[in-house]
């Protein structure tokens, strides 16, 4: 099995990546890219990233041994990665602090940014205040709909939000209008793009910044368990926890690496956005991989719960592990994810964030199965942020008779 | 194999030193019958040559007028077989050069062997893929060429002289010179960076040069027409079918238009 994790000169994993973006955004591709390879080598830049990352954003996150929801499910043991422990409140803090570092490296004024849920969003937003840069975020009006909170953290922030009102109003439409503006302000602006998608250096670039997702989960295994865990979980939109957590795993071929897409209401185009359920390679938004595409090469409408996942396009590495049979990829229904998000909050007392409740609903699905194992569940953001998506779809403990 | 009819084109405009107008049409808005009799306006006015739009569903490079353009046109239900059977209908009563103008995610689920078959078979000239790199489109040129198909690329002012290099070798027909930074659509100005950007391409290539983005009006064209072999229209165009939507006056006054731009764009070389 070839698992090589470094893409070619042209940011290919295997047939995945690569750029297609119109001309005007080639050059600024390569001085990103140049950048980041020379960031990436300057022990000054990954010095000042690391400070950040423990002192800012609060890491490392611990390991945490859910052990009344493993005794509960009476089968394997079940760790949780905590992101949620993160300021801002999700793993996505991780990249925005090194793409932002790296876009004061190259003298960039002005930083736009898409969203989905709105964690990127204000990771990004927090950033930007950190570093007293300009920040625009471009987020789709359904997204901003219901992931009211987070809208409004970002302006706190000092970000301005630009609602997109073209195709669903989602994640997908948000990046078309963010590389529309990135094509128009190339010269002082960077796109600080949220997960491992689009174009090369990207893909690269968002997964090295989470990677110490993985790295810290494997060290803290190995202390607490003195062995590899059997599978690690995590859910996957673009992929940038996942494959953050999965990196430092990938050379361990005995560790089964498992990826949770949204399944949404059912597996009929257009009901969810899970792209090894349906989808096939195909170009979108600078990037080749498995998208969401009807006959015609048009890309299909999604629909998840969680807005963090609603995307029609996973990033090209995951398409290249889900190839080589280094990692699966399965859905799980939006009425999975609710649930599954109830039963943590009960047994452990930890309310998750939609998307990561999808990981969490395909741990305890694996689990009761498992005596013997050990699992590691990536917690990649808190549910705080979807409180009014959880109050919408639990009516039954919104009464006020309920308690 | 015979000069295609793209290059023969734009050896009679040098011979009779008159620039070329090249006029984009999202095909299939308002739908694809009406597309038909769109483009026989435009070459009554005086369009030399027909970039012929395949509407795709997330247009990233382009402005709201060829954006809306497009959610009409794949509302109605177009397609990249239905934009190849348009060609076909054009080609039935005309000689007019057409370039077929696509993001490549159509063209790479029709398949690129029988694109270029069908596209060839359909009258069609060329291809401009708006998304893809020489770098990543390049293994496609050699089955879109074999085909008896020209390949145009675009070049942009942010491309450096490594970059223009590798565009002219791609290309064939003519390069498509991107004026300005920024999405498709209508400017107040024209862009300086446009000059330079034909001076630097100048230097690599003895290709047609066209010029595109932002060029609106007679004023714009007469200004192009001055340094580049052609003056490309696309979003003012669009923005005219829009405005007319449902009336009868659309050949009319796109016909009108494209006379005006002509006028406008051989003013710049008198």
């Amino acid at each position: 099995m070839i698992t090589t994790s470094q893409p070619d000169s042209g940011g290919h994993f295997g047939p995945y990546g690569g750029r297609f973006v119109p001309e005007v955004l080639m050059n600024p591709l390569e001085e990103l890219e140049q950048a980041y390879y020379a960031a990436r080598r300057d022990p000054t830049f990954q010095a000042e990233l690391a400070d950040l990352l423990k002192d800012y954003a609060g890491r490392p996150t611990p390991l945490y041994y859910a052990k009344r929801l493993s005794q509960t499910l009476g089968g394997a043991k079940i760790y949780i990665k905590r992101e949620d422990l993160l300021h801002t409140g999700a793993h996505k803090i991780n990249n925005a602090l090194g793409q932002i570092l790296l876009a004061r490296r190259m003298g960039k004024k002005r930083i736009i940014a898409e969203t989905g849920a709105g964690q990127h969003g204000v990771a990004t937003a927090t950033v930007c205040a950190l570093f007293g840069m300009e920040c625009v975020i471009y987020m789709g009006e359904e997204d901003m709909r219901r992931q009211r909170l987070n809208v409004f953290r970002m302006r706190l922030l000092g970000a301005t939000v630009t609602g997109v009102t073209s195709g669903s109003r989602t994640l997908k439409d948000a990046i078309s209008e963010a590389m529309r503006d990135w094509v128009t302000n190339v010269g002082d602006t960077h796109y600080l793009l949220g997960s491992a998608l689009g174009s090369h250096p990207y893909p690269l670039m968002v997964r090295d910044f989470h990677s110490c997702m993985g790295a810290e989960a494997r060290e803290q295994i190995l202390a607490k368990e003195g062995r590899l865990p059997d599978q690690v979980i995590a859910c996957v939109g673009g992929g940038s926890n996942a494959i953050g957590i999965f990196h430092a795993f990938v050379p361990d071929t005995a560790v089964k690496l498992v990826g949770v897409e949204a399944g949404g209401r059912s597996l009929a185009p257009g009901e969810h956005a899970a792209r090894f359920a349906g989808g096939s390679p195909g170009v979108l938004q600078g990037c080749f991989s498995y998208v969401l595409q009807n006959g015609d090469g048009q890309i299909s409408l999604t629909h998840s719960v969680s807005a963090g996942l609603d995307y029609a396009m996973i990033g090209p590495e995951h398409a290249f592990l889900a190839d080589q049979g280094r990692a699966e990829y399965v859905p799980c229904s939006d009425a999975d994810a609710l649930e599954a998000a109830q039963t943590l909050a009960r047994t452990e007392g930890l309310i998750p964030a939609l998307e990561s409740a999808h990981g969490v609903a395909e741990a305890l699905r694996r689990a009761p199965a498992a005596k013997g194992e050990i699992f590691i569940v990536n917690l990649s953001g808190r549910g705080d942020k979807d409180i009014d998506i959880y109050r919408e779809n639990l009516k039954e403990l919104d009464e006020p008779e309920s308690n | 194999m015979n000069p295609s009819r793209i290059s023969q084109l734009f050896a009679r405009c040098r011979a009779e030193n008159q620039p070329a107008l090249i006029a984009y049409i999202t095909a299939g808005d308002p739908s694809l019958e009406r597309t038909v009799s769109l483009v026989e306006a435009m070459e009554l006015g005086g369009a030399d040559l027909i970039e012929l739009g395949v509407p795709f569903s997330d247009p990233i490079a382009d402005g709201p007028v060829i954006m809306r353009a497009t959610e009409r046109a794949l509302a109605h239900g177009a397609s990249l077989a239905g934009v190849l059977e348009v060609a076909r209908k054009i080609r039935e009563r005309s000689q007019i050069p057409i370039l077929l103008f696509s993001y490549l995610n159509p063209l790479l689920r029709y398949g690129f062997d029988r694109l270029a078959q069908d596209a060839a078979a359909a009258g069609i000239d060329g291809i401009l893929m708006t998304d893809a790199s020489v770098e990543e489109a390049g293994k496609f040129v050699p089955v879109v060429r074999a085909a008896g198909l020209d390949t145009v690329f675009l070049a942009a002012p942010t491309s450096p002289m490594e970059r223009l290099k590798q565009v002219a070798a791609y290309s064939s027909g003519f390069v498509y010179l991107v004026s300005r930074t920024g999405v498709t659509g209508v400017r107040d100005q024209l862009a300086g960076s446009a000059a330079e950007l034909v001076e630097r391409m100048r230097t690599v290539t003895d290709l047609p040069l066209a010029v595109g983005f932002g060029i609106a009006k007679a004023a714009d064209a007469a200004a192009v027409a001055k340094i580049a072999d052609g003056v490309v229209v696309g979003s003012a165009f669009v923005r005219i079918i829009e405005e007319s939507a449902g009336s009868l006056e659309m050949e009319s006054r796109l016909e009108a238009f494209t006379r005006e731009l002509k006028a406008g764009a051989r003013a710049g070389r008198a």
